[in-house]
């Protein structure tokens, strides 16, 4: 498949296996496990081969059922391990939301510091690619609203496979949502070898003059999509990959916003409570007097994401709505 | 299913007890230990000097009965709010645990030597992690066992159920150990199950689940030493249903003259675990009204000094609110740092 090793292009879906066999490889501490993961290599093969390369013991199957998950990689994490939870998709997560809320980023500020919970949970988010009712969901400005969790959501195959090794890294519990659309839809050359890409900070997609495009996710292709168009009519759109929502980095949001003096939130979840509206009320908050135009959110309709699929280009936002907004800032 | 109990209610051994003249001993000084707490608690907190509180009077056996079974540096233990008694005789400080009915975080700071995880205020979420815990040891081939404290409400969460499923099928070195108190605040047990015993819903996870005379110190030890050996030598969890009953309110804040007669709760303190077990001592000549008189006096003595102890922590300071909540804060945090410490 890796015809020239310094040009090898990967998918999201192989970037993540590959990052979870490295830190199974490199620390002994780390266990992979879930619905589906084990002989099975889970439901879109994040976890292939790694049972029957790492043992049993490592990478394994759970029975089924999501609080049971979580609780229990919270117990594993407190005794030592550092244990990689995948849930099958985000919109299943909600069985677990007790111990998310209760504990899962409550236990250091508990036990002040007797115990932590470095662990993993990684969940398909998002739609794009016609599923079944419920399992497009986007739950992020939920669990970015729970105090101790981060909240990692990479863009590419080399983001996602750099940040999911910070992840595992990281001493603290971090959800780190794969964007389904982006699974098989993007091939990119990523490094070979152990990596690490910083969990807090933003990323500069592309420069540009106009307008902000404030996005992360499945939303950074449509993103690119639409800077794309608006290029060829001469407006340089700048697109920042948000790429961790909590910590935010702010900075990285404020300069660029500052500089455009336009700023256009875009998400894919229910619009109403979303990030973009974290994000909107901290360029509110600190760059009022750059902006030109009002912040504009593009993201999902406040319904559910529609499970009839012949439609769902409509919930989910494209380059062309994205494009809308950007007129409307541009003709404030 | 039969009921394991060695002593009758009134504390009379019913057969040989398979416990030694020593650690009948032990037993019931901590029992007398974790009662004095209980009861002093109470005091403090109509004082306000502590805040709300969960007595577990009448329940101490059953706690202490399973955790008498456990080393506090070695095993787990993952109570819920109700297990003071618990946390006691595990070795928690006496002065930690009322900074921790304080509110008070250098309460919440369990000293390392002992595992413990703080009071679980959900109900039944312990039951999944302690599953973790106990795999996790299991994982590291170290004997260790878990103990999880639920009561018979928290029988009926989603959470108990996943728990002891995982559990089970990873074999984890587990003791789930239900006190039937009766009552959930004021929801009686025949309202929260039709099951006659709880211990019946291990069979539902090939389990074994064993039920004993709660207020039996010598019957809650002997069940737990043989779930703690099983789990110990790979055999998986045990589900240990104590019948026991909460003759105390849910909490502080608790009236139960609105849900239950006297007449039910002097029933049960007639059966009171440190009665029986004092008689019990007594019957085998063991146990003197002078050895009474000194024990009471020692744990006085103990339980004035942990309350002087924790008098003299430093009270909590505002800025410690966002203190551990990430191994390190961000800048959002530490900008409310600052603002709490007063700093521009």
């Amino acid at each position: 498949m890796i015809a020239e090793r310094e040009n090898r292009v990967l998918n999201n879906v192989q970037a993540i296996n590959e990052a979870l066999d490295m830190a199974l490889a490199q620390d002994q501490r780390v266990v992979v496990f879930g619905e589906d993961v084990g002989a099975m290599g889970g439901v879109f093969r994040a976890s292939d081969g790694l049972m029957q390369k790492h043992g049993e013991k490592r990478v394994f199957d759970t029975p089924l059922a999501e609080s049971g998950i979580v609780g229990f990689g919270i117990g594993l994490a407190m005794a030592g391990f550092r244990p990689v939870a995948e849930i099958q998709f985000a919109g299943f997560l909600y069985p677990a939301l007790d111990q998310i809320l209760s504990h899962l980023g409550r236990m250091r500020h508990r036990t002040r510091g007797r115990f932590s919970v470095p662990m993993v949970i990684r969940a398909p988010y998002g739609g794009g690619v016609k599923t079944p009712e419920q399992h497009a969901d986007s739950p992020e400005a939920i669990l970015s609203h729970i105090p101790g969790v981060k909240v990692v959501i990479p863009s590419s195959p080399e983001r996602a496979k750099g940040l999911l090794l910070s992840a595992i890294a990281d001493p603290d519990p971090v959800f780190f949502l794969e964007a389904i659309k982006l699974y098989r839809g993007v091939k990119a050359p990523v490094p070979e070898g152990f990596f690490t890409l910083p969990i807090g900070k933003a990323r500069m997609v592309r420069e540009g003059t106009a307008a902000s495009l404030l996005c992360y996710g499945g939303m950074v292709e449509v993103c690119q999509k639409a800077a794309e168009v608006a290029a060829k009519e001469g407006v340089e759109l700048e697109i920042v990959d948000l790429e961790t929502l909590v910590p935010l980095d702010t900075q990285t949001i404020l300069e660029s916003v500052r500089k455009t003096g336009r700023a256009i939130v875009v998400y894919e979840a229910m619009r109403t409570g979303g990030f973009g509206a974290e994000v909107a009320a901290r360029i509110a908050e600190e760059a009022l007097d750059s902006l030109q135009s009002p912040v504009i959110r593009v993201a999902g309709w406040d319904a559910p994401y529609p499970p009839f699929s012949a439609v769902e280009n409509f919930y989910r936002p494209d380059a062309r709505r994205v494009l809308e907004a950007v007129r409307r800032a541009l003709t404030y | 299913m039969d009921t394991v109990q060695y002593l009758d209610d009134h504390g009379k051994p019913l057969r040989d007890l398979p416990l030694s003249n020593e650690e009948l001993l032990q037993g019931y000084r901590a029992l007398c230990r974790a009662r004095q707490f209980d009861e002093r608690a109470l005091v403090l907190q109509r004082q306000g000097r502590l805040g709300v509180y969960p007595p577990f009077r009448g329940q101490e056996a059953a706690q202490v009965g399973v955790t008498l079974c456990l080393e506090a540096s070695k095993d787990w233990l993952c109570p819920s709010y109700r297990e003071t008694a618990a946390a006691i005789t595990f070795g928690m400080p006496l002065s930690k645990l009322i900074l921790s009915w304080r509110a008070d975080p250098a309460g919440w700071r369990i000293p390392d030597s002992v595992n413990m995880i703080q009071f679980y205020i959900p109900i039944a979420t312990q039951i999944p992690q302690a599953a973790g815990l106990a795999h996790a040891e299991r994982l590291k081939g170290s004997g260790a066992v878990v103990a999880a404290f639920i009561g018979d409400g928290g029988t009926s969460e989603g959470d108990f159920h996943e728990g002891l499923n995982f559990a089970s099928v990873f074999d984890a070195p587990l003791l789930i150990v239900v006190q039937n108190n009766g009552w959930a605040i004021s929801v009686p047990t025949k309202k929260q199950m039709k099951v006659q015993r709880v211990a019946l819903k291990a069979q539902g996870y090939g389990i074994p689940g064993v039920v004993v005379d709660g207020n039996d110190l010598v019957a809650v030890w002997s069940a737990a030493r043989e779930a703690a050996a099983r789990a110990r030598n790979g055999e998986g969890p045990t589900l240990i249903e104590a019948i026991t009953y909460r003759v105390a309110p849910h909490t502080s804040s608790d009236d139960p003259g609105r849900y239950r007669t006297e007449e039910e709760t002097e029933r049960w303190i007639r059966r009171d675990p440190i009665l029986r077990m004092k008689n019990c001592l007594t019957h085998l000549e063991l146990w003197s009204e002078n050895q009474e008189a000194e024990l009471t006096e020692e744990l006085e003595g103990e339980f004035l000094a942990a309350v002087e102890e924790a008098d003299q922590a430093p009270a909590p300071r505002p800025w410690e609110i966002v203190e551990q909540v990430y191994a390190e804060m961000h800048a959002d945090q530490q900008a409310a740092w600052n603002y709490l410490r007063g700093e521009p």
